[in-house]
């Protein structure tokens, strides 16, 4: 016997539970909203968080897009895509801007997002308190108390033993200037991202069982002391080797040919079609 | 002259369990501690004043309630009933500090008070650096400027006898009496008005002793800073404070100039205390 299942994947009773979650984290902002976080068929710790995510608010009208650390190629990124297509049928892009919902593993795309387009990021740890703090208990009454100096001392604590702030991703932010949260292991190039987006930014924890989110046109301050300034990374002098992009972020890479050290943009999509462009307009100058 | 103390406590309670009908009126009980239900009275009916400069000594044998109070005031654990005003607080000084919310409280903590526990693992962050340990109160009072910390630090640490290329160490590298005293410069960090120290120098050795205690009475000198100090420790208190509260079985039995109780103890319990001293 072959029974039909489900539009994507859930019940309709999960899918609810799950948006009701969601809309509570939209109304507060970079507050972490626990939900029934339910067994996947994918590993905890492979997206589970963003994948609930992702199925409980699609449609079927929906263009989906899925990207692990900036490729949209990488295993976890095609399993989600095909688990997602199988049980919903809805159309794959890679185009950034075609895409209605992007679920993304720390990264957000270089295309800037629109106010159409919800992006859904994959959390592996939503707590921006717990390295200072182990018992979850307390965390939440610090947040509640909005005594955020764990958060401040691990910057602190950063300067004090490498000169400067060592976030390598997950740098914190403040939201709407009240929750400290953790913007998930995106590099800190991402954060100014966040600020004032246009598109809703949801923020899934499938292992924490946690949801949360930055609606759109909310401020995003990342945390900075007065004489240590917030600062991305910085690619000055460096290009992408394949389209020769500047203003993105880089992956740094070794021709295992030459063994130098080579520079390639992270946002693979994003490459791609800087590199069709190109050879669309050689084909239009010199074979036209 | 009449002067308004800076901390004034008022009947502060505590007590675990809810009490039962033999236990209503504290009678029936052995020592603090109800046989029939349970119930521990651990502080009865505190009253006290604490002026500006002073050193306020609390002495009592153990379990007699002395830090459950400090826990009280210092906002660890809730009170049954009771008020505390504190002069200069975020509300108006008729204001009972307990009933404030607990963001108030917190601010209060982390502008008005310093605390240094017994055990130095309840005042650090073991695995933080020193500095680090004592910028986290500074950040918590809203300073958010790194070299400026790193100074305040720098100094308190010089202040404690805490050589500075050692300053970037965690506390856990630390002997006790380090541990003890980069605990009292992080509670010196942002200049609270009162500060609590319970029973600072148990458990260290008496040379190491002898140097806190210098810190303490050198800080309380320059700086002005009023202290509740609990000991059980009579020596510390002589040294110490200038006035003395007596606590048995979680109440007041006796309080006084420190040298009239030590010299012309009035109490039973605070005769045997004095005479058996070693």
């Amino acid at each position: 016997m072959k029974t039909k299942s489900h539009f994507a994947f859930f019940d309709e009773g999960s899918k609810k539970e799950i948006r009701r979650s969601i809309l509570k984290a939209i109304a507060i902002p970079g507050y972490q909203v626990p939900f029934a976080s339910r067994e996947m068929p994918i590993a905890r710790g492979w997206g589970t968080g963003g994948l609930q995510i992702t199925l409980s608010i699609i449609g079927k009208n929906d263009v989906l897009k899925v990207i692990d650390q900036g490729a949209d190629e990488s295993v976890n990124a095609v399993s989600i895509k095909k688990l997602v297509q199988s049980t919903t049928g809805v159309e794959l892009v890679e185009r950034t801007q075609e895409a209605s919902i992007i679920q993304s593993r720390h990264r957000i795309p270089e295309v800037p997002l629109t106010p159409e387009q919800i992006l859904v990021l994959q959390v592996p740890e939503p707590e921006p308190l717990r390295r200072v703090e182990k018992s979850a208990y307390k965390t939440k009454i610090l947040h509640s108390e909005n005594d955020y100096s764990g958060a401040w001392l691990m910057l602190f604590e950063q300067i004090m033993k490498y000169g400067r702030t060592a976030t390598g991703a997950d740098h914190p932010v403040y939201v709407n200037n009240r929750y400290v949260m953790a913007p998930s292991p995106i590099p800190r190039y991402d954060n100014p991202k966040m600020h004032q987006s246009e598109a809703l930014i949801l923020l899934g924890a499938g292992r924490e069982k946690k949801i949360y989110a930055i609606p759109p046109y909310t401020d995003v301050e990342s945390l900075a002391f007065d004489d240590y300034p917030f600062a991305v990374e910085t690619f000055t002098g460096k290009s992408c080797h394949l389209c020769g992009a500047e203003d993105v972020f880089l992956d740094e890479l070794v021709d295992p040919a030459t063994n130098e050290t080579i520079y390639q943009c992270n946002d693979t999509s994003y490459c791609i079609e800087r590199l069709n462009k190109k050879e669309e307009v050689e084909v239009e100058t010199s074979h036209a | 002259m009449h002067e308004e103390p800076l901390l004034k406590v008022r009947n502060l309670q505590k007590q675990f369990g809810d009490g039962c009908s033999r236990c209503k009126e504290r009678q029936n009980l052995e020592k603090n501690y109800c046989p029939n239900c349970g119930t521990v009275y651990a502080c009865h009916d505190i009253s006290f004043d604490l002026f500006a400069g002073e050193i306020l000594g609390i002495v009592g044998e153990s379990g007699s309630g002395k830090s459950t109070m400090m826990q009280c005031l210092y906002f660890d654990a809730e009170v049954t009933s009771g008020a505390a005003y504190i002069d200069g607080g975020p509300g108006s000084a008729e204001q009972n500090v307990f009933e404030l919310s607990s963001q108030q409280k917190r601010y209060i903590r982390n502008h008005q008070y310093g605390m240094v526990y017994q055990n130095p693992v309840h005042g650090l962050k073991m695995n933080f650096s020193s500095v680090g340990n004592i910028a986290e109160k500074l950040i918590a009072a809203g300073k958010r400027n790194v070299s400026e910390m790193e100074e305040t630090s720098k100094s308190l640490l010089q202040n404690v006898h805490i050589p500075l290329f050692r300053m970037k160490e965690e506390p856990r590298n630390f002997s006790g009496g380090m541990q003890q005293r980069v605990q009292i410069a992080k509670a010196l960090s942002n200049n609270p008005p009162i500060l609590f120290l319970d029973e600072v120098t148990t458990g260290l050795d008496l040379s190491v002793q002898a140097n806190v205690l210098d810190l303490i009475k050198k800080i309380q000198r320059e700086l002005g800073i009023s202290m509740i100090v609990v000991s059980h420790d009579l020596a510390v208190i002589r040294m110490l404070a200038d006035r003395t509260i007596v606590m048995l079985n979680g109440s007041i039995i006796e309080e006084g100039l420190t040298d009239q109780i030590l010299e012309d103890p009035q109490h039973a319990y605070t005769q045997q205390l004095v005479y058996s001293l070693l």
